[in-house]
């Protein structure tokens, strides 16, 4: 099992001025994975800047950050999704329970590491056959109509749409469709789940369905979320980490990180003085 | 002031004209295709009886006959083509549509362009050097050869258009839940843009169906039934050449009902392609 932070670890950057502040979890439990020291280029531009952290098992830790900042490519590395893009190249190493997932075969890392886009992204099937889809082509063995329905009862949607399943996935409204896509991540039972500003598309009625059933899916799985929204990440995450121009800055339990910040920059950023 | 008001008017004048122009313009495009129909029904309408589709061709000076044979065979040439050319086509486009960033994508885009441009009297002697010669007869697998090499661009590029029309988050959503990069492509993509690619297929189908000049030293024609696919065989653009060339009054007529149903077909499938496609493309219902 991946070891427990260190109480406050002072990573350098390579250009020599930045600091990041890591505090010990309050209540230490162990990692899911474990970022160490990732550097991320697209071609020669590094958007990411030797970047340390762990993400909690069965926790919730959010990503924050003004836009550009690197928080959805640092999302997006941890099932490699990052690998879809041309002339994307990542440094150093990510842990997934101990085991380096860059020499993972990429399909099963996937599997184990699920992904909620920005934009509900159903596929054109109908709302059975879209959770059902992970299922499919893994080759389960799972009884696939329990497992379905069981994955649209945690996504909360499956009174809504139980006595549809066979309609089109597009007669849903957006958070529906959302959080038709979180059951279809959920029903391969991903060990972590990955959300990518989830809610940036959606009104704030659905958005807090959202945010409901993410605190109640972390008996089921590690969830990290990345969000432009300090509130959501205040309500929803246990751990909050604070990107700025690709850098780690801050990385504490999250009551800790909004109200008593370590470092100027997150608390210029949660007051609202930039981004 | 007087000067400004002759300007004006002037200008008026102008733009009422050009508008004008351009709609006779766009009427004159719309009739000659009501005008080939309808000189294609005048002159040809009579001829076509349950004899026209079902009979052989008859020697010159008896009346009569019909052209089951070129009906036939034209569905023959045709349906050896769609073997030939759609599976290719198909399936190169899927390559350059998702692999698209690889420098032999740039290439077989840039050829298929080319081939498209290729004039169908190149692609029959193409096919004649290729099929006919070697067994040194004409046949039904030259013609259809023929064909399906001009297929092949028209479903390949069509094809790709609308796979590239599939949006991005579809392919990334698949890919997270594990899904290679061909189970991706086989259960999301395909049929995300199954409309578009059915009528891309009918279209390119459509095209060849009154191609000419490649059948007329592949598949050569030949008045009656041709068994196989390896022996000389009728076509209806074939027919409609040979008799309308011919000084046979009874021969010009049926040269006219052949190319009446050969538009006819051709705008069945297109009409068939559009409302195909106007169901939507990338949202079928399942």
């Amino acid at each position: 099992m991946a070891s427990v932070r260190q109480a406050v670890s002072v990573n350098i950057t390579p250009t020599g001025t930045t600091q990041s502040i890591n505090r010990e979890p309050a209540a230490p439990g162990p990692m899911r994975m474990n970022v160490n020291k990732v550097n991320f280029f697209y071609g020669a531009k590094q958007t990411l800047f030797d970047i340390s952290l762990g993400i909690a098992a069965n926790k919730v830790t959010a990503l924050i950050g003004p836009s550009g900042c690197g928080k959805s490519t640092l999302l997006r590395t941890f099932n490699r999704m990052h690998e879809t893009v041309r002339h994307a190249r990542l440094e150093g190493e990510i842990l997934l329970d101990g085991q380096n997932i860059l020499s993972q075969d990429v399909t099963q890392l996937r599997r184990r590491v699920g992904m909620v886009f920005q934009r509900p992204n159903p596929f054109p099937k109908s709302i059975f056959d879209n959770v059902a889809y992970g299922l499919r082509i893994n080759g389960s063995k799972l009884p696939i109509a329990e497992a379905v329905e069981k994955s649209l009862r945690h996504a909360a949607l499956w009174d809504e749409v139980k006595d549809h399943l066979h309609k089109s996935a597009y007669e849903l409204s957006g958070g529906q469709q959302q959080r038709l896509c979180i059951a279809r991540g959920l029903a391969v039972e991903p060990e972590v789940l990955l959300l990518d500003e989830p809610c940036s598309a959606l009104d704030p009625i659905s958005t807090a369905k959202i945010e409901e059933l993410l605190v109640q899916i972390k008996d089921l799985c590690t969830v990290a979320i990345v969000t432009h929204n300090m509130q959501q990440a205040a309500r929803v995450s246990d751990y909050t980490a604070f990107l700025l121009t690709g850098q780690l800055i801050e990385f504490s339990p999250t009551p800790q990180l909004f109200t008593t910040p370590g470092d100027p920059r997150t608390e210029a950023y949660i007051t609202g003085r930039f981004g | 002031m007087p000067a400004g008001n002759a300007r004006l008017r002037w200008r008026k004048f102008v733009s009422g004209f050009m508008l004008t122009m351009t709609g006779v313009c766009a009427l004159v495009a719309v009739a000659v295709l009501f005008f080939i129909l309808g000189y294609l029904v005048y002159h040809g309408g009579t001829s076509i009886n349950w004899n026209f589709f079902t009979k052989l061709p008859v020697p010159v000076g008896e009346t009569g006959g019909g052209m089951a044979n070129a009906i036939v065979g034209s569905a023959k040439l045709l349906l050896l083509a769609t073997v030939i050319g759609v599976p290719i086509g198909f399936l190169g486009a899927i390559y350059l549509a998702e692999f698209s960033t690889s420098p032999i994508a740039f290439v077989v885009r840039y050829a298929a362009d080319l081939l498209n441009g290729v004039p169908s009297i190149v692609i029959g002697i193409f096919a004649y050097s290729l099929v006919v010669l070697p067994f040194k007869h004409f046949s039904t697998l030259a013609g259809g050869f023929a064909l399906g090499i001009m297929m092949i661009p028209i479903t390949l590029r069509s094809t790709e258009d609308f796979m590239r029309a599939v949006p991005n988050t579809l392919r990334e959503g698949a890919m997270a839940l594990g899904a290679s990069k061909w189970k991706t492509i086989a259960t999301v993509i395909v049929p995300a843009a199954y409309r578009g690619i059915l009528t891309a297929v009918l279209l390119a189908f459509a095209r060849v169906a009154g191609e000419t000049a490649p059948l007329l030293f592949t598949s050569f024609g030949n008045r009656f039934w041709s068994p196989g696919w390896n022996q000389p065989i009728e076509s209806l653009p074939h027919m409609v050449y040979i008799y309308a060339i011919s000084p046979y009054e009874d021969w010009q007529r049926q040269a006219w009902a052949a190319g009446l149903v050969l538009l006819g077909l051709i705008l069945i499938i297109n009409i068939l392609a559009r409302t195909i496609l106007a169901r939507g493309v990338s949202v079928p219902r399942s």
